[in-house]
């Protein structure tokens, strides 16, 4: 039976887990396998994490406000490594008219403050059945 | 994914092949069974949870991808209520991910109790015949009776950390047998001689030679030591026949992992218990 596997990150330099552990934590308890990857990853990183464990999703956790140009070259790399046909999902502190732009450049959706964990996990499911 | 980039060990088509490997069992045989078999060596690291397993395999794999190609496999529990997991070993391996040359994989324990995966024998197989010559496996932070990974590995290292209790702890049977290194982690902090005194004294006293290495995996003292001991063992491993033992132990365990993952599935279609054993008596008789 295939497992769903999302990797999850922290991108760039944001100190702030705590979101990032609890959503880890509900989609375990959703019956997924969460790869965490922790603090202080480069996109480059990230793209050879979800590579190498083959991630159904890529989950970013990003409140430092350099969201655009780490999902620009997030994107670009997956392009380059052949895995753009994974969905990229973030999460954090994005101003609301930053959310649309991050949709056309590629993000397949943006959680904002207040999202249920009910919500993201079923998104997260949609988005596997999806691909 | 094609055989050819998986004989080049293209590092995509051997990750979704991993894949394969975990979600499919009969796809998995006939997967392995399309590539030719390769010499491969499975080095094993247990010990208890918390004991430094993933900071070790940090620095080990490194050094083992300086000599040949190195994969990891890095085992984590899954939830026995939810069945999913927080595979976290990965965060310790920056230097290995870094290096760009390290396959590092997590796996969840599905199910499995003996501190391995499921598919762990199909997994590492799958590697080897994709060119990994070394492919070390991290089993699940370990308590006293785990010991699977010495069936599945030609030689194993258990990872042991001050704190782990009085010697009482370290005569029981089990899990201080499996080592055939025995790697005394967090050396720098208290107890860690005694620790790596007392089980020279029980070794001693069973009359089993093992080295033992005082580490530190955050700074990476005594690993090149570790590293040096590990190559020195599984070299006089070979020269006494006993990788061939081990090679052919795997090839055993994985036949019988996937007889029982065929039942398991006939048996949840409905077959019934009577029938199945019918058919081996059946099979028995005829030889």
């Amino acid at each position: 039976m295939k497992k769903t596997r999302i990797v999850l990150a922290k991108p760039g330099l944001d100190g702030h887990d705590r979101g990032a552990k609890i959503v880890a934590m509900a989609l375990r308890d959703a019956g997924m396998e969460v790869i965490y990857t922790g603090l202080r990853q480069s996109p480059s990183d990230i793209v050879n994490t979800a590579l190498q464990e083959d991630a159904d999703v890529i989950g970013l956790s990003i409140l430092s406000g350099a969201h655009m140009r780490i999902c620009d070259r997030l994107l670009e790399l997956m392009n380059e490594r052949g895995i753009a046909d994974k969905p990229v999902v973030v999460g954090g502190i994005i101003p609301h008219d930053d959310i649309e732009i991050l949709k056309k450049k590629g993000i397949a959706e943006v959680f904002g403050p207040g999202t249920s964990l009910k919500q993201l996990e079923q998104r997260i499911k949609e988005l596997v059945e999806k691909k | 994914m094609n055989r050819k980039d998986l004989l080049r060990g293209d590092e995509l088509s051997v990750s979704k092949a991993l894949t394969v490997i975990e979600s499919d069992r009969v796809a998995a045989r006939s997967l392995i069974e399309s590539l030719p078999e390769r010499e491969y060596y499975v080095i094993g690291i247990t010990g208890s949870s918390g004991a430094g397993k993933s900071t070790l395999v940090n620095w080990l794999s490194v050094s083992f991808s300086d000599a040949s190609r190195t994969a990891v496999l890095a085992i984590d529990p899954s939830s026995p209520f939810k069945g999913g997991a927080f595979l976290g070993d990965r965060i310790r391996m920056s230097r290995a991910t870094r290096s760009g040359k390290i396959l590092i994989r997590s796996m969840a324990s599905r199910g499995m109790v003996g501190g391995l995966s499921p598919s762990i024998f199909d997994a590492v197989e799958l590697l080897g015949r994709c060119g990994y010559y070394y492919i070390i496996v991290e089993t699940v932070g370990i308590g006293q009776a785990e010991t699977d990974i010495v069936n599945l590995s030609d030689v194993v290292v258990l990872v042991l950390a001050p704190g782990i209790g009085d010697d009482i702890q370290i005569m029981k049977a089990g899990i201080m047998e499996i080592g055939d290194i025995y790697a005394v982690n967090k050396m720098d902090t208290n107890g860690a001689d005694q620790l790596a005194n007392r089980i020279r004294s029980v070794l001693d006293f069973v009359g089993v030679k093992r080295e033992i290495v005082k580490t530190n995996s955050l700074t990476g003292a005594n690993v090149d030591s570790l590293f040096q001991l590990m190559i020195k063992e599984l070299d006089k491993r070979e020269k006494r026949g006993k990788i061939e033992e081990s090679r052919q132990r795997r090839r055993e365990i994985a036949e019988l992992n996937t007889a029982f993952s065929a039942l398991k599935e006939a048996h949840s279609r409905g077959v019934k218990l009577e029938a199945i054993m019918e058919c081996i008596n059946r099979l028995r008789e005829d030889g």
